[in-house]
C-alpha cells in the first residue's frame, strides 16, 4: 500500500499473511508445551489438544477446497475418515514389526493421507464434473456411502495374513489375530501413538503445502478457475484439472488429520465421521474466512473450545453455541456494521497507520 | 407377488420422502438457499402432533391441524429471523445460518423434552386391504393418497392462483418481480409457510409408519428427501414428486433384494449415477452459461 518505509520481507504485504499463520500456530504451541508443563493445563485441555490439530488441518484441507478453489464439499470427514482407518490399521498390522511410535505414527499418517488422497482422485472425477449444488450433494452422497461401506467393513490380522471380510462378520482367523475393523463397532484396541507436537508439526506442513500451492503458478489458476471460469478457460486454463488439485490435495491433508485422530483414541468407530463432522469444518472454514488459513485456525480453535468454556452452562452449552454461531452469521452480513467498521478503517488509515488490507 | 408389496412399500416411504423434498425444492427454487433447517422442522411438527394426541388426548385429524400451524409459523419466523437479513449476503453464509438454525432447533427439543425417545401413539388401524394375497396397509395407502392429494393441490396452487404466478415470477427473476408490483418478501414467507406445513405432514405420516419421536428425528429424512430433491431436479416441483417416489422404491428394493445395511449406500450410488448422466436432475432446468 502506500507504506513509505521498508518494511522486513515478512511483513511485506505478500507474506503477511503467511506470517501470521506460521507465527500463530508456534506461538500457540510454545504457550501451551509451557502451561502443560508447569501444569497449568487441565487435564480436559489436554485432552482436546491433538483433536484440535486435527480439525486445523482438515479445515486448511477444506479452506483450499471452499474457499480457494471455490466448491462446497460437504463430505471431507469421509476422507478423514479413509485416512482414519487406513492408519489404525497399519499400525495396528505393524505393531511387532516397528515397535517404535515414532516411526510407525509418521509411516501411518503418510499413508492415511495417500490413501485418502487416491480416494479424493477417485471421487473427484466424477464429483467435479458437477457444478454448485449437485456437486455439494454429490459429496454429500460419497460421505455417505464411505460411512456405511466403512460401517459394514471387518479386517483382521494374524500369522497367514490379512482376513477380510464384507457385511458379515465371518472372517476366519486362526487363534491369536487380531481384529482390525469390526464393522460398526470400527477399530478397537488401538496404541494411542498420536503427540501434540506431531500435530503442530502436521498443522505447519499443512500451511506450508497449502501456501505454497496457493502462491504458485496451480494456485492463481485455481483462483482464477473460481472467480470466472469461462475467462480462465479461454485464458488455457485446465479447470477439471486445476480443481482436481485442490480436491486431492484437500482430501490429502484430510486423511493425514484423520490419521492422527485415529491414532489418538484407542477406540474408534466409524460413524465419528459424519455428516455432521463435514459440516462441523465447513462451519470453521466459513467463520474463519473463505481463503484465509489464520482465520480457519483461530475460528477452529474457538468453536472446539466454546462447547467446553460453556460447560457451567451445562445444557444450555449447545444451544448457545448455535445462537452464536447465527449472530456471527448475522451481524457479520449486516449492511450497517460494515460500513461502520470500513469507516473506522479508513479513520485508522488517515491518521498515518499502515493499510490493514485483508488478505485474500 | 413380493415385487408388487415392495413396490407399494417403496412408494409408501417414498411419498413421505416426496413431501419433505417438495418442501426442500421449493423453498430453493425461490429463495436459492439449501435450508438445512427443513429436517427439524419435521422433527417439531414430529413432537407437537405427538404432545396433542397423548398429552391432550386431540384426535388424529385434529393434531394434524395443529401440527401444520405450529410449523408454518416456526417456518415463517425463522425465515424472519434468520434468513431475511441475509438476502445479500453470499450463499455460504446462508447456508451456514441454516446448520445453526438446525443445531438450535435440535438443542432446544431436547432441552424442552429430553434426549429420551418418545414412542408415538398408533393413530392408523392395522389392517388393510388384501387382494389376490397382495395386502395393502391402510397406513401406505393414505401415505400415497395424501402425497399425490398434495402434489395436486400445490400444482393448481402454483399454476392456477394469482399468488401461485407471484411466486413463479418471484423464483425466475426478483428485480423483475418487484417491479411488477409483485412483494417479494411476501412469497418468500409464504413459501417457507407451505414448505413448513407440509413438513408437518410428512412428520406425521413418518412417525405413524417408524412410531419413535427423538431430538434428531429430522436429520435422516431430512438429508434423504435433499437427495430425493436433487434427484429430480432441485427448483423443479414435479420433479420433488418424481425423486422422492423412486428414492423410497430404491431404497426399499435395495433393503429386500440386496442389503439392509447397505441401502443407504446404494441409494446415494443410484443418486451419483443419475447426475453423472445428468447433471441437473430428472426434471432440473438446463440453464445455458453466457458470457
Amino acid at each position: 500500500m502506500k507504506t513509505k518505509k521498508k518494511l522486513p520481507a515478512l511483513m511485506s504485504a505478500k507474506y503477511r499473511g503467511r506470517t501470521a499463520s506460521y507465527g500463530c500456530v508456534l506461538a500457540g504451541w510454545l504457550i501451551l508445551e509451557v502451561m502443560m508443563h508447569t501444569g497449568n493445563l487441565s487435564s480436559l485441555f489436554t485432552s482436546l489438544l491433538v483433536p484440535v490439530c486435527c480439525y486445523i488441518v482438515a479445515a486448511i484441507g477444506l479452506n483450499l477446497n471452499v474457499g480457494v478453489s471455490g466448491e462446497l464439499n460437504l463430505g471431507q470427514a469421509c476422507f478423514m475418515s479413509v485416512g482414519a482407518f487406513t492408519a489404525v490399521c497399519l499400525s495396528g498390522s505393524l505393531a511387532r514389526t516397528i515397535p517404535a511410535p515414532l516411526p510407525r505414527l509418521i509411516l501411518s499418517i503418510l499413508a492415511g493421507a495417500l490413501i485418502a488422497a487416491i480416494f479424493g482422485i477417485l471421487i473427484g472425477i466424477p464429483v467435479l464434473k458437477l457444478e454448485g449444488d449437485y456437486l455439494a450433494i454429490v459429496t454429500l452422497a460419497f460421505g455417505q456411502i464411505v460411512k456405511s461401506l466403512i460401517t459394514n467393513m471387518y479386517l483382521g490380522v494374524d500369522e497367514n495374513g490379512f482376513h477380510f471380510s464384507f457385511v458379515d462378520n465371518q472372517v476366519n482367523m486362526a487363534p491369536g489375530g487380531k481384529m482390525l475393523l469390526n464393522g460398526p463397532m470400527g477399530a478397537t484396541g488401538t496404541e494411542r501413538i498420536s503427540t501434540f507436537t506431531a500435530g503442530v508439526i502436521l498443522i505447519l506442513l499443512a500451511l506450508i503445502v497449502v501456501y505454497h500451492l496457493m502462491y504458485s503458478r496451480s494456485g492463481r489458476a485455481i483462483m482464477a478457475a473460481r472467480d470466472n471460469r469461462i475467462a480462465a478457460e479461454s485464458v488455457g486454463i485446465g479447470i477439471f484439472k486445476t480443481k482436481m488439485l485442490a480436491f486431492a490435495v484437500s482430501s490429502c491433508l484430510a486423511g493425514a488429520a484423520g490419521a492422527l485422530y485415529g491414532l489418538n483414541y484407542s477406540t474408534l468407530v466409524p460413524a465419528k465421521f459424519d455428516f455432521n463432522t463435514s459440516i462441523l469444518l465447513l462451519v470453521y472454514v466459513v467463520l474463519g474466512g473463505l481463503g484465509n488459513m489464520t482465520g480457519t485456525i483461530v475460528a477452529t480453535v474457538v468453536l472446539v473450545l466454546l462447547p467446553e468454556l460453556l460447560r457451567s452452562m451445562q445444557d444450555y452449552r449447545m444451544l448457545i453455541y448455535a445462537v452464536v454461531l447465527i449472530l456471527i452469521m448475522l451481524l457479520t452480513n449486516n449492511e450497517t456494521l460494515k460500513t461502520w467498521v470500513q469507516k473506522l478503517k479508513k479513520r485508522y488509515t488517515a491518521k498515518g497507520g499502515t493499510a490493514h488490507d485483508t488478505e485474500s | 407377488m413380493d415385487f408388487l408389496s415392495y413396490l407399494i412399500n417403496g412408494l409408501g416411504l417414498g411419498s413421505v420422502y416426496a413431501i419433505i423434498a417438495l418442501g426442500y425444492t421449493m423453498v430453493y427454487g425461490i429463495a436459492k438457499m439449501l435450508n438445512f433447517a427443513h429436517g427439524d422442522v419435521i422433527m417439531v411438527g414430529a413432537y407437537v402432533a405427538f404432545f396433542a394426541i397423548s398429552n391432550l388426548g386431540l384426535p388424529l385429524l385434529p393434531a394434524v391441524l395443529l401440527s401444520i400451524a405450529v410449523c408454518t409459523v416456526l417456518g415463517v419466523v425463522i425465515e424472519r429471523l434468520a434468513y431475511k437479513p441475509l438476502r445479500a449476503a453470499s450463499s455460504l453464509s446462508v447456508l451456514i445460518t441454516a446448520i445453526g438454525v438446525s443445531y438450535f432447533l435440535q438443542n432446544a427439543a431436547q432441552l424442552l423434552w429430553s434426549s429420551s425417545t418418545k414412542v408415538f401413539p398408533s393413530v392408523i388401524s392395522n389392517g388393510g386391504i388384501s387382494w389376490n394375497g397382495l395386502t395393502v396397509s391402510w397406513l401406505t395407502l393414505i401415505t400415497i393418497s395424501v402425497c399425490v392429494l398434495v402434489m395436486i393441490c400445490l400444482v393448481l396452487f402454483i399454476n392456477r392462483t394469482k399468488t401461485g404466478r407471484a411466486m413463479r415470477a418471484c423464483s425466475e427473476d426478483k428485480g423483475a418481480s418487484t417491479l411488477m408490483g409483485i412483494n417479494v418478501n411476501l412469497m418468500i414467507s409464504i413459501t417457507f409457510a407451505i414448505g413448513s406445513g407440509l413438513a408437518a405432514i410428512a412428520s406425521v405420516l413418518l412417525c405413524a409408519a417408524y412410531p419413535s419421536v427423538f431430538p434428531t428425528l429430522g436429520a435422516m429424512p431430512g438429508i434423504k428427501a435433499f437427495t430425493a430433491a436433487v434427484f429430480g431436479g432441485i427448483g423443479s416441483i414435479p420433479g420433488a414428486f418424481l425423486g422422492g417416489l423412486l428414492l423410497g422404491v430404491i431404497e426399499i428394493f435395495a433393503k429386500a433384494y440386496i442389503s439392509t445395511q447397505l441401502s443407504d449406500a446404494i441409494v446415494f450410488a443410484v443418486l451419483i449415477l443419475v447426475l453423472l448422466i445428468k447433471p441437473t436432475g430428472l426434471l432440473g432446468k438446463r440453464i445455458r452459461e453466457k458470457v
